[in-house]
């Protein structure tokens, strides 16, 4: 099948820019990453459509022959639209994580769950364990007989 | 033998709600159960005796040949005999053991009973994957067993620490139960031990096998468990840690020993490990002065005993170890029953402090001395005629030859000797008078607290002389060992050089007791060389760091990091995979036509920008131009439906878009150090590179040619000529029917989010709309309160029915007149497009995304009373209702022609409308178009007006009422400035 050079370069760019966006901290900057990408997935399965066509509808006459290949055109069409549904749904997440944590001017922009922790504050989660397997210990040596 | 272990079941889970009702008594009830079972056993010995076996088997897992087969022989016979006996006088001491006003007593007693029933499943199932499945509950109750004392630390560190060496044990000896019933096809614990298989697997399989028989028993190196588990009110250590539990590894030993005793390592492992842990827990024990410590101990170093003896693989030996099985059951549970109530009735354990006690308690004492003489292996008790057989089975191995013997013979005998001291030393410490001490004070306590360590006792005692009744009831078990034997259990038999031995090891016990102070002296000198309790910690620990240590490697929790390793990954797999192919396409064009090129160009720019723009709605407007191209795109490659859609869907997501971001700072704060930035773009590249080539590798890896060529007679067929919404509505609909699914779950996720006391909040209504609908009053000119007070303009006809609500300076009078001008027009269009679909571009997407937009209009121009006005319905009655269609379209066809979706359709000549076709494809349609709309409907409805309404609220705290807050706002709106109404 043949297709044309330039669309393929230009979905890479648009994947290229779409994943360097999204790898951003802010969430706004992640759903416009995602945008990008879900514009160039809608590009990649067009592609797959082949050379420029007539439009699928049927005429009845001899310009039928030249119709574009309609099954990625049915495949993209509900992507379009839930694309736009899911855009949407990420949106109200970012409105809502905004005004659950008072980010205030901080916008979207969340730290990393992890990222104050050490290997110290780590250990700490282990303290009741450790603590228990001591006094185990501790109780065994309890028992031990002095030699008198 | 299935339905004892179902009452078991039973009888435990409702023991919970009888010990609530009953207090301790209701361990005299429960203790029937095993005591039945125990009875049952019994009523089995005839068959047993004569070689036979009571078998039963209910088919579980056929596929895996898995089933719920149970199989009593001898041996199996005497254990089960133990665990119930036992089982039985625990539960009974129990009652006395146990203040009314204990904690948790009811899940003591359901898990006791529980386990009593687990462990005579275990010793009767005779499917190995099933005895595996009993093996694993033992180790879950013995932790809910030791844990009993919750507000311990050492309780629930010993609980825990049993656990995991336990079920480590089972783990690993799990893979050998697969290995060695894979290897021999069948998972008959019977079968495989008569017909044994042999070959490197099976040894592996045998080994893996030993390790958890070797854990479950608490040998060295896992013995640490089983003194911690001390911690455990006595009962349990009596019956779990003495008599039971820790006899499920020596019994798989036993069980296996017949078959496998002669697979490469068994023997080495078995006699090395056991002699030393036989060594290791009398030292250990010797030098504790808790008489609880002693006992565990002890049951270490019994326990190593015992292991070498079943795993010797000698008939004699195998006999020896089952009699030596059952007088260790009947001694040490007596003892630690002895120990649990000098405990609670001194209020203490430590051997100190107690002084006494032999003369003030003669019965006690008695039964002890008993218990603690069979400990040491002195005539005429059941642990000498044990021992006894012990010593002539190891001689005459040695004497045939196997040097393991006189190993096995001289390890056990220096065992003994220490066995023999601390059994000495024990009696001592618990009855012996201190002169310089007073008697311990005891509280009283009735006679029938002694009763279950006075049967074992008495058991103990009666055994020894009548072993030759013994002697037959165990004998089929030997005699499955292959290579004879003739040896009997008698309690004389005759001068021979086992009774030697056993002087002199009785004797050498006596001087180590007398001796004992130059011998604790000389035991304080020897350093402690390994403690496995510390290494366990220690490692215990090790695993925990490490695994902290790798979490905090792998997740920051952070959404960058975790995508850049999912897009690495990608790159690395999809990179590999498309550099090895060999199927690119003959054929790229450079462009299809020369505006396309410019088209890329402007999109690729633009994305590009948006890369390195900090203003969110500058990047979001460069995002909107690549939609924008491809629309272009889509409508000069011939797809119009797809120009259409997207076009009205890119609108519609700029317009979101700005309602979301409206109340978000405008620049984007950069926390991106330029490291980060320069990873970014390189992943980006790679990304964007390896995408490129499957795109060009899927255009080339085409064999076939498309289904495009039939599809449109399909379409013809389906009364449609516009192939893209036939096949969305008729061909393809089931895929459609799950993607409205999507997008209903969509806008009730979207309306969850803002919505969060509940969705069905009013909807923003004006007050007497209907008085205002009317044409007079529409054109009146009305007097606006606020702008009246702002000076400007002094009155204004009112173009939207809502239009009075918005503040003066937001309103503009051009955008009113257009959206009074375009709204009713546009909703005609989306209504033609819904119908017109069928046979030019056009559908129920492309209609239900215009009416969206004609309410966004709306919405734009006047506000959320406006859109409350221009659909005053909740959208989710729209989404259901389309929903309905399109599922109804379903169901409908299933009744008439039996396949869902199927259409029907009905032509009609209308005169002036001409030829009118109508199926059933259109309600679908129409479908389709409603969800769409109440997509919409709830996306402006949460992110426009719910978001005014939060942002309204939040400012009026301290500056005006608004009017209509007493219209919309619901109780829970917060008074103060931006405050969540859920706190995170």
């Amino acid at each position: 099948m043949s297709a044309s050079l330039t669309l393929v370069v230009l979905m890479a760019v648009l994947y290229a820019a779409g994943v360097y966006i999204m790898l951003e901290r802010s969430l706004t900057r992640v759903l416009i990453g995602f945008v990008l990408v879900g514009n160039a997935t809608n590009l990649l399965i067009f592609l797959m459509s082949g050379r420029p066509g007539g439009s699928p509808i049927i005429t009845g006459t001899a310009q039928d022959a030249g119709m574009a290949d309609p099954v990625p055109q049915v495949l993209m069409l509900t992507a379009i639209v839930i694309n736009f549904g899911i855009t949407a749904l990420i949106l109200a997440l970012i409105y809502r994580s905004w005004w659950l944590a008072r980010l205030g001017d901080e916008g979207d922009d969340l730290a990393d769950e992890h990222a104050g922790e050490t290997t110290s504050s780590a250990e700490e989660n282990f303290r009741s364990s450790s603590d228990d397997d001591d006094a185990v210990q501790a109780s065994l040596d309890a028992g031990e007989e002095e030699a008198r | 033998m299935a339905t004892i272990l179902l009452i078991f079941l039973i009888l435990s889970l409702f023991t919970p709600a009888l010990t609530r009702r009953l207090g301790p008594r209701v361990f005299y009830l429960i203790a029937l159960l095993p005591a039945a079972a125990f009875v049952f056993t019994l009523g089995q010995t005839g068959l047993v005796t004569r070689g036979g076996a009571a078998t039963e088997s209910i088919p579980w897992i056929p596929q895996l040949g898995v089933a719920l087969s149970f199989r009593v022989d001898s041996l199996a016979w005497l254990l089960a005999l133990v665990v119930t006996g036992i089982g039985a006088l625990v539960l009974v001491y129990c009652a006395r053991y146990f203040a009314a006003d204990e904690p948790a007593l009811g899940r003591f007693a359901a898990c006791l009973l529980a386990f009593a029933g687990t462990m005579y499943g275990l010793v009767t199932a005779d499917d190995i994957v099933l005895m595996f499945m009993f093996w694993e509950i033992t180790s879950v109750l013995s932790y809910l067993l030791i844990g009993h004392y919750t507000f311990k630390r050492e309780s629930r560190g010993a609980a825990l620490q049993a656990l995991l060496v336990t079920t480590f044990g089972g783990l690993v000896m799990l893979v050998g139960v697969v290995l060695l019933s894979v290897t021999s096809g069948t998972t008959s614990l019977a079968l495989l031990v008569a017909e044994p298989v042999t070959g490197p697997v099976a040894g592996w399989a045998v080994l893996l096998i030993l390790v958890g028989a070797l854990s479950k028993s608490a040998l060295v190196p896992f013995h640490f468990w089983l003194p911690a588990a001390m911690a455990a009110p006595t009962p349990v250590s009596a019956y779990l840690h003495a008599a039971a539990m820790v006899k499920a590894g020596i019994y798989l030993v036993a069980r296996l020993a017949p078959g496998y005793a002669d697979t490469a390592g068994w023997l080495p492992v078995l006699v090395t490990i056991g002699v030393w842990t036989m060594l290791v827990g009398a030292w250990r024990s010797l030098r504790k002065h808790d008489l609880k410590l002693v006992l565990a101990y002890g049951t270490v170093s019994q326990l190593g005993f015992i292991m070498v003896v079943v795993g010797f693989g000698s008939r004699d030996a195998a006999l020896a170890g089952a009699a030596l099985l059952l007088a260790h059951a009947l001694y040490k549970a007596a003892l630690f029953l002895v120990v649990g109530i000098i405990d609670h009735r001194a209020g203490t354990r430590d051997l100190r402090r107690l002084s006494g006690l032999g003369r003030s308690e003669p019965a006690l004492a008695a039964i002890a001395l008993i218990a603690a003489a069979s400990m040491a292996g002195l005539p005429p008790l059941l642990g000498f005629v044990a021992k006894e057989a012990v010593f002539t089975a190891f001689l005459e191995a040695g004497l045939a030859g196997d040097g393991w013997g006189w190993v096995a013979l001289a390890g056990t005998g220096i065992g003994s000797v220490l066995t023999v001291a601390y059994s000495i030393r024990f009696f001592w410490g618990a009855f012996g008078t201190r002169p310089a001490m007073a008697p311990t004070a005891l509280h009283p306590s009735r006679w029938d607290f002694a009763l279950a360590p006075g049967l074992l006792a008495v058991a103990t005692l009666a055994l020894g002389p009548l072993s030759g009744l013994l002697d037959p009831l165990l004998s089929p078990y030997a005699d499955t060992v292959p290579g004879g034997g003739d040896y009997h259990l008698a309690l004389w038999h005759g001068l021979e050089p086992a009774l030697l031995i056993s002087t002199v090891v009785v004797l050498a016990g006596a001087v180590l007791f007398w001796q004992r102070l130059r011998v604790a002296r000389a035991q304080a000198r020897v350093p402690d060389w390994i403690d496995a309790g510390r290494g366990y910690g220690s490692l215990v620990r090790a695993v925990d760091r490490s695994a902290d240590r790798v979490t905090h490697f792998a997740q920051h929790g952070g959404l960058p990091q975790y995508l850049g390793t999912i897009l690495v990954v990608f790159v690395l797999a999809l990179g590999f995979a498309a550099s090895v192919n060999r199927s690119w396409p003959e054929t790229l064009v450079p462009w299809d036509y020369p505006g396309q090129v410019l088209i890329a160009l402007v999109m690729a720019i633009a994305a590009a920008w948006a890369a390195r723009v900090v203003k969110r709605m500058t990047s979001v407007l460069l995002a909107g131009v690549t939609g924008y191209g491809l629309v272009a795109l889509f409508a000069l490659h011939g797809a119009p439906d797809l120009a259409l859609t997207q076009a009205l869907v890119e609108t519609m997501t700029l317009v979101v878009f700005v309602l979301v971001l409206r109340r978000l700072p405008p620049r984007i704060i950069q926390n991106n150090r330029p490291a980060h930035r320069r990873r970014r773009a390189l992943i980006g590249v790679l990304v964007g590179a390896v995408m490129g080539t499957i795109a060009v590798i899927a255009l080339g890896a085409r064999q076939d040619p498309g289904i495009a060529a039939e599809l449109p007679r399909l379409a013809l067929e389906a009364h449609g000529t516009n192939i893209v919404n036939v096949m969305l509505v008729d061909i393809r609909a089931w895929d459609t029917m799950g993607e409205i699914a999507v997008l209903i779950v969509v806008a009730t996720g979207v309306a969850s989010l803002l919505f969060v006391s509940g969705r069905a909040v009013p909807l923003p209504r004006l007050k007497g709309s209907r008085s205002q609908r009317s044409p007079r009053n529409r054109r009146r000119i009305v007097a606006d309160p606020q702008a009246s007070s702002a000076g400007h303009a002094v009155s204004r006809q009112s173009f939207l029915l809502a239009g009075r609500t918005m503040p003066e300076g937001d309103r503009s009078i051009l955008i009113e007149v257009l959206v009074r001008l375009l709204f009713h027009p546009a909703i005609i269009v989306s209504v033609y497009l819904l119908f017109a679909g069928h046979n030019a571009p056009g559908g129920g997407f492309a209609g239900g995304l215009l009416a969206g937009l004609a309410l966004v209009s709306r919405y734009l121009a006047g506000g959320r009373y406006e859109l409350g006005e221009a659909a005053p319905i909740d959208p989710g009655k729209l989404l259901g209702l389309g929903a309905v269609l399109a599922v109804g379209t379903a169901v409908a066809s299933l009744f008439f022609t039996g396949i869902p979706l199927e259409s029907a359709y009905a032509a009609v000549d209308v005169p002036v409308l001409g030829h009118l076709s109508f199926g059933t494809s259109t309600i679908f349609d129409i479908g389709v178009y409603l969800v769409v709309i109440g997509l919409a409907l709830d996306i402006l409805r949460s992110l426009g007006s719910e978001i005014d309404r939060q942002s309204e609220a939040g400012e009026a705290g301290e500056t005006r009422e608004t009017r209509e807050t007493s219209e919309a706002e619901t109780a829970s709106a917060p008074a103060s400035a931006p405050a969540p109404e859920v706190l995170p």
